[in-house]
């Protein structure tokens, strides 16, 4: 039998009120093992209060590829942003 | 010198120094990355532990020892682990058997420790409970992988376990030392905890299809310092250099 | 695709490099970057775990509990920056067992340092002081090298290694500072290591073939020499601070250059270690082989129980 621990990526909150962040890979047969893992290799100095561990294949990423019908479109969409309207410098708060 | 309660710390202390120490020889040879700094964990994690008690047990000396004196400087017989803890490194089934054996004991005994009239001992123990929980977690996890894998990996783990087995008894044997200072409410009376131990162990060695073996005679002779032939091996490298070069600071 | 829109697409990606753009696992790249990365980040990989061997060595014979710790923390960090590199390799599209397959076969390299035995305590403190002082110039322009996973391993190695100089300079202060035995300890290990650890900047620029390309990905950011350079003007101070004598007669500070002048090193040496016949190239690889030859039942044990959990997970749904 020849069938190696998969990939699985971690996600660390650093501290409450924080979201998780990716904080790398590691190999583990399973959830537990790779929870474990994640809880040695990624806070032994006490980087985190909550870990999320999900097995690499699960992820559907977008293609790169794609990036200019994915994110340019959003480029020029600039009335999305509060700098797009002008208001009298007397306005305060707003 | 409070001497049964000296002697009582370093019934406690030796075992995870010497266990820390057995863990430590493992590093950089585990059957993974991940496996490897696992095991390392635990052994630092025993090795801070040791270290709180020594200290501790040098204050209560009283005569200028270090920690470290306590560590390397005594002889074959004055180290008190039991000798489950000096079993060496076989392979992964025996080093898994060998934790999991002592971390299910070490559990109990600190959750019971805590309670000690020692404020001291009970605050190591509040404190190194957490590391050994997590300890007993991991390893009783590996029996199950080990023993419900593949029919090697069973075998080898059921190997260990009639091996190591024998020294479990071992574990609730109290010394002088201990009677006196469950006596006096400082020390933890594990005849109590002795039930509860096997039927735990017996719980998740038959989830991992293994079988409890089912032994009429057990080993002891390490808490008065009667020793296998592995521990004086183990000393002559853990003291190497304290003995080759006396008096000197590192 | 055509030849045209390859050598297109081989321009848009050395201008984004240029420009200070990463590059990350899903974009498109030359086969040659991805190769070259490959290769370097492995070697740089198997330098960690076969570098946690030489000072494996001591863990178990450390003359303090305190200093016993603090090995023991430091060895594992190398397994743990072995991690994040391999992690970081495996993104390129190559398993952690084919790297390993390639280490144990002599196909893959590692820091020919790590082939040089320890015999003594003093050997722990001149590896952390020499070896990782050699190891951290080499390390932090990487933080900022091209390729994104690479990069972002790299930080966290770096901040992660930030204790392990200081604890082997430690060592050497406590040494120096002790008996003559100690103080001669101190110094015979930094005469075993001092050359080892300029050859461990790699050859000379004019016989180091990688260094051009490199430099344009930024998996370099200054030459072999100017590294070496740089170590040495940074050593010479902490081994006078030390009371260490630097086994080089032709070391000395050259008020024009602005540098320390030193000896010719031994390339032989260093070659020969590459090749293979250094003193301990058969033993390090033999405790790498072993540990995971030994591993194989546990590996699969694990598979095995995850595969058996799952089935009855899958059995209890229906």
């Amino acid at each position: 039998m020849k069938k190696n621990w998969p990939l699985w990526e971690v996600f660390v909150r650093s501290k409450n009120g924080l979201e998780h962040r990716h904080f790398g890979s590691l190999h583990a047969a399973d959830e537990e093992m790779a929870l474990e893992n994640a809880r040695d290799v990624y806070t032994r100095r006490n980087e985190g209060v909550s870990i999320w561990v999900v097995e690499s294949k699960h992820i559907t990423a977008s293609n790169p590829e794609h990036n200019g019908e994915l994110f340019e479109p959003a480029q020029d969409k600039i009335y999305r942003h509060p700098t797009f309207y002008e208001l009298p410098d007397e306005v305060k708060h707003m | 010198m409070k001497v049964d309660l000296y002697n009582y710390i370093l019934g406690i202390a030796d075992n995870s120094l010497i266990l820390g120490q057995r863990l430590g020889e493992l590093c950089g040879h585990g059957p993974n990355l991940e496996t490897d700094i696992a095991c390392t964990n635990i052994s630092l994690d025993l090795l801070g532990q040791v270290r709180s008690y020594y200290q501790y047990a040098a204050k209560i000396k009283n005569d200028n020892s270090t920690e470290d004196d306590i560590a390397f400087l005594r002889k074959e017989r004055d180290y008190v682990n039991v000798l489950l803890v000096e079993q060496p490194n076989t392979d992964f089934a025996y080093v898994i058997v060998r934790q999991f054996l002592f971390d299910t004991f070490y559990y109990e005994f600190l959750n019971e420790l805590q309670k000690s009239h020692d404020v001291t001992l009970a605050a190591i123990a509040h404190k190194s409970i957490k590391e050994v929980s997590y300890h007993q977690r991991f390893s009783s996890d590996w029996i199950k992988r080990l023993g419900d894998g593949t029919s090697e990996s069973h075998q080898k783990v059921q190997a260990a376990v009639n091996d190591l087995f024998m020294y479990t008894d071992e574990l609730f044997h109290q010394t002088d030392a201990d009677i006196a200072m469950i006596a006096d409410g400082i020390g933890v009376d594990t005849g109590l905890l002795k039930a509860n131990y096997y039927s735990k162990i017996t719980k998740i060695l038959e989830e991992a299809t293994l079988q409890v073996p089912e032994h009429k005679y057990f080993h002891k002779g390490g808490k008065q310092g009667i020793h296998t032939e592995h521990l004086g091996y183990l000393l002559a490298d853990m003291q190497y250099m304290q003995r080759t070069y006396p008096n000197m600071e590192w | 695709m055509g030849e045209e829109k390859i050598k297109n697409l081989e321009e848009q990606f050395e201008a984004r490099i240029l420009r200070d753009e990463k590059i990350e696992p899903k974009d498109w790249m030359p086969e040659k970057y991805r190769k070259t990365h490959i290769r370097q980040i492995s070697q740089h990989a198997h330098s960690e775990i076969v570098g946690m061997l030489p000072e494996g060595n001591w863990i178990s014979r450390a003359p303090s509990l305190r200093r016993k710790v603090a090995l023991l923390a430091k060895v594992q960090d190398e397994a743990g920056h072995g991690l994040y590199l391999y992690s970081a390799c495996e993104t390129l599209g190559i398993s952690r067992e084919e790297l390993y397959e390639q280490l144990h076969t002599g196909k893959a390299k590692y820091s020919s340092i790590f082939n040089y035995p320890t015999l003594t305590w003093a050997d722990m403190g001149a590896i952390g002081w020499l070896v990782d002082g050699a190891a951290i110039i080499n390390q932090v322009p990487l933080c900022n090298t091209s390729y994104g996973p690479y990069a972002r391993a790299m930080i966290r190695v770096c901040k992660e290694e930030s204790f392990h100089q200081r604890q082997g300079f430690e060592i050497m202060l406590k040494l120096s500072e002790g008996s003559e035995e100690q103080k001669t300890m101190a110094q015979d290990a930094l005469n075993r290591w001092w050359w080892p650890s300029l050859m461990m900047l790699g050859p000379t620029d004019a016989e180091s073939v990688h260094t051009e390309q490199s430099m344009k990905w930024k998996l370099k950011r200054k030459t072999n020499d100017e590294l070496r350079q740089q170590f040495i003007d940074q050593t010479v101070p902490q081994a006078d601070l030390l009371g260490l004598t630097i086994p080089d007669p032709e070391l000395k500070w050259n008020e024009t250059t602005g540098h320390y002048d030193f000896g010719v090193i031994d390339w032989d040496e260093f070659w020969q270690v590459v090749k293979g016949h250094g003193p301990c190239n058969k033993e390090r690889m033999k405790a790498r082989v072993d540990a995971w030859d030994n591993g194989a039942w546990v590996r699969d044990a694990a598979v095995a129980y995850a595969e058996k959990k799952q089935e009855r997970k899958e059995k209890k749904a229906v």
